[in-house]
């Protein structure tokens, strides 16, 4: 134990050697925030395969390779990048290994919609965000978050005014494009009393070395906003990619949520939300990976007041001898009467050695409520197979259409067209080059 | 409708299969000529489904002796994509559903991958529209079922009458019908089978498996042939069906083995 123990503090340092050298922010709240970080990154360690919550989801790997905060930022040009545009969503923040890249940004400031790098909000909303920005996530106990936020600095911040609806969707782009470089990508979303928005949370890479990403995300809905968050896991296929995301809800308001998984060696996708009286969410999500990759959502909704409903369905697509983990805690507090929720969680395995590891977790502490859950696991159905192939389809042909179909379901509730075509697209064409 | 002289379509002799290591086809005999329509008879766990899914191709079931020819090639030769291509169109009996599919694309994936091997021209997604729209009016189908996921949410009928819709598209050279009447009211199966009625030519053949009479009186066989035990052992016209509807099917069982033991 002991010798985890020093191997952990060490790990940890060195990550932390960065951080002296962030600027001092003109909001002392702020610095008062991330020495907090510090100090909890110094009392925590990284889990292990003993902790509960990380018992399939084996990070050693993580540990024995050393990251680095970024040094020089690489100066991208627009044409590097066009190709991850989403033709829907001008509104967009580039942040580069980490960094705001103001040149490749068209964010919005000004009176009406905010969508900046945090710096440039601080004189009109640092009062706004102050009760949010690292207060959502639960860091003290979290060491990924903890170390996020010990190097809160640039990040991207979207401030919805009250009753306004956004039309254009906002795009946040985050690319790394260095190796051995640990960045620390920061969204914080407030959406005000009524209001509407969507936001794209995208995770790509220009490079195929080692990289590690370590990403929190705030987003706060006041009464009857509406939000939908797009998040897109495509990184490299050597990166690690450990995220934390903490939505409130508040009375009436609507989170609908598709995150998919594509890419890293290892990644780990923490999402809690909770839900205010009458708050609505829907949370899918799409993990469809192979080789040797490892993909694992562990997910937490917290009906903490009555009157709320939460819808939730999850699919994983596993080929190779890839791994994939999904735990979908369901908490429905004392009180919290009327509650619905519905929980799905199904799972394709592609191949013999493809494994994966489901966990609905329902806690109910309430006794007027509606709750369903259901998880399978299975491998294309052979009947199924039959019956394309005798409509003239190759075995091939009728394993990559039933593949793509299972996938479809999720990519299917993306309300933007341009990329919903595009993750088709890349979800036929892993398909396809697995069987 | 039976033509002097015309072309054999399929050519079965002393079959026998197994699935799962028991017997259930013990030397089966059947020819099939063009434009000819059979039907093959006979109760429960006879072995007529797995005589058509053995046509098709389906991995379940063992060949373990005897011979298929189609068109005069060896059936077995065949992968069950190969059949479909060749002209061979099974209709399933429980049609598979397949959600996130949508109906119009499946079929033009069908649809285009046998034109192609056929060598004849694809059709792009508004010819394609045209020529599957004009297809289904032979169903009485709606235009709706195109934009919803292959047979997710279809009644029995609806799913029997997309079997036949798909029948009509890839133009099969023998089509075997599985029970393709089972679950369906009477409306339904005037409509199925007025489009295999049409469907029917004299350049293809349609073997119809099933249960109950009641189809033959919409879709009149040349033949009726009663399956026991994994075999044919009756063969007749379409008056074989009324008297199997009337007397049902131990006389025949019991006359075959009369036959049978006078032989011996």
């Amino acid at each position: 134990m002991s010798a985890t123990g020093t191997i952990n503090a060490g790990y940890l340092e060195n990550l932390l050697a960065g951080q002296p050298q962030l600027p001092t922010s003109p909001l002392a709240w702020l610095n008062a925030l991330r020495a907090e970080a510090v100090d909890r990154v110094g009392a925590l360690t990284v889990p292990t395969l003993r902790d509960e919550e990380w018992r399939f989801t084996d990070i050693s790997l993580l540990t024995k390779m050393s990251f680095h905060p970024v040094r020089t930022t690489i100066s991208l040009q627009a044409a590097d990048i066009e190709h991850f545009y989403i033709e829907e969503a001008t509104t967009r923040l580039v942040f580069v290994d980490g960094v705001y890249a103001p040149q490749l940004s068209s964010g919005i400031a000004g009176s009406g919609v905010t969508v900046v790098n945090l710096e440039a909000g601080f004189t009109a909303h640092a009062a706004t965000i102050e009760p949010y920005l690292g207060r959502l996530t639960e860091f003290r106990g979290n060491v990924f978050a903890a170390l996020n936020t010990a190097f809160l600095h640039d990040a991207a911040l979207i401030v919805v005014p009250r009753d306004i609806s956004v039309t254009v969707p906002v795009h946040l782009l985050f690319i790394a494009t260095q190796k051995d470089v640990v960045s620390y990508p920061r969204c914080l979303l407030l959406a005000e009393s009524g209001s509407a928005v969507t936001v794209i949370e995208d995770y790509v890479s220009l490079q195929e070395d080692a990289y590690f990403t370590n990403a929190v995300a705030e987003i706060a809905l006041l009464d009857n906003a509406r939000v939908n968050h797009i998040r897109v896991q495509r990184e490299g296929a050597k990166a690690f990619h450990i995220a934390n995301c903490a939505v409130s809800l508040a009375h009436a308001s609507n989170y609908q949520s598709v995150s998919v998984a594509f890419g890293a060696r290892i990644s780990r996708y923490n999402l809690n939300v909770q839900l205010a009286e009458e708050a609505e969410c829907a949370v899918d999500g799409l993990a469809l990976i192979s080789g040797r990759q490892l993909a694992d959502t562990h997910t937490c909704i917290d009906h903490a007041k009555p009157h709320a409903v939460s819808h939730q369905m999850h699919k994983c697509i596993v080929g190779g001898g890839a791994h994939a983990v999904f735990n979908g805690k369901i908490m429905v507090r004392q009180g919290a009467q009327r509650t619905d929720s519905r929980q799905s969680s199904r799972n394709l395995l592609l191949t013999n050695k493809a494994h994966v590891d489901t966990k609905p977790q329902l806690e109910i502490f309430a006794d007027d409520v509606k709750c369903t859950h259901g998880a399978t696991i299975g491998q294309l159905d052979s009947e199924e197979v039959f019956y394309l192939q005798s409509r003239g389809l190759s075995d091939t042909a009728a394993r990559n259409m039933l593949t793509y179909a299972f996938g479809a379901e999720i990519i299917e509730r993306i309300p933007i067209s341009s990329l919903k075509c595009q993750l088709e697209q890349t979800v036929l064409e892993q398909t396809a080059t697995q069987l | 409708m039976i033509y002097p002289d015309s072309k054999i379509v399929l050519e079965v002799r002393g079959l026998c299969a197994t699935v799962n290591g028991t017997e259930i086809l013990k030397g089966l005999d059947l020819t099939v000529r063009r434009g000819e329509v059979h039907a093959i008879m006979g109760p429960n766990g006879s072995g007529k489904s797995t005589f058509s899914k053995i046509l098709a191709g389906h991995s379940a079931y063992e060949v373990t002796g005897g011979s298929v020819m189609f068109e005069g090639q060896n059936l077995f030769d065949l992968a069950p994509e190969e059949r479909a291509r060749a002209g061979v169109f099974l209709a399933f009996q429980y049609p598979i559903e397949i959600p996130g599919v949508i109906n119009s694309q499946f079929l033009r994936l069908t649809y285009n991958t046998v034109q192609t091997h056929r060598g004849k021209e694809e059709l792009d997604p508004l010819e394609f529209d045209d020529y599957v729209r004009e297809k289904m009016k032979l169903l009485e189908m709606s235009p709706d079922f195109l934009e919803r996921s292959v047979n997710e949410g279809f009644s029995g009928g609806e799913k029997k009458r997309n079997e036949i819709l798909q029948m009509a598209m890839l133009d099969p050279r023998l089509a075997i019908l599985d029970e393709t009447d089972s679950g369906l009211d009477i409306d339904a199966l005037r409509i199925v089978a007025n489009g295999v009625n049409q469907l029917a030519n004299k350049d293809n053949a349609i073997v119809l498996v099933t249960h109950y009479q009641r189809l033959l009186n919409y879709i009149v066989p040349d033949y009726v042939h009663v399956m026991e035990a994994g075999r044919i052992i009756k063969t007749g016209g379409k008056e074989l069906a009324l008297e199997l509807e009337s007397r049902g099917y131990d006389w025949v069982g019991v006359e075959h083995k009369a036959v049978a033991g006078a032989v011996a």
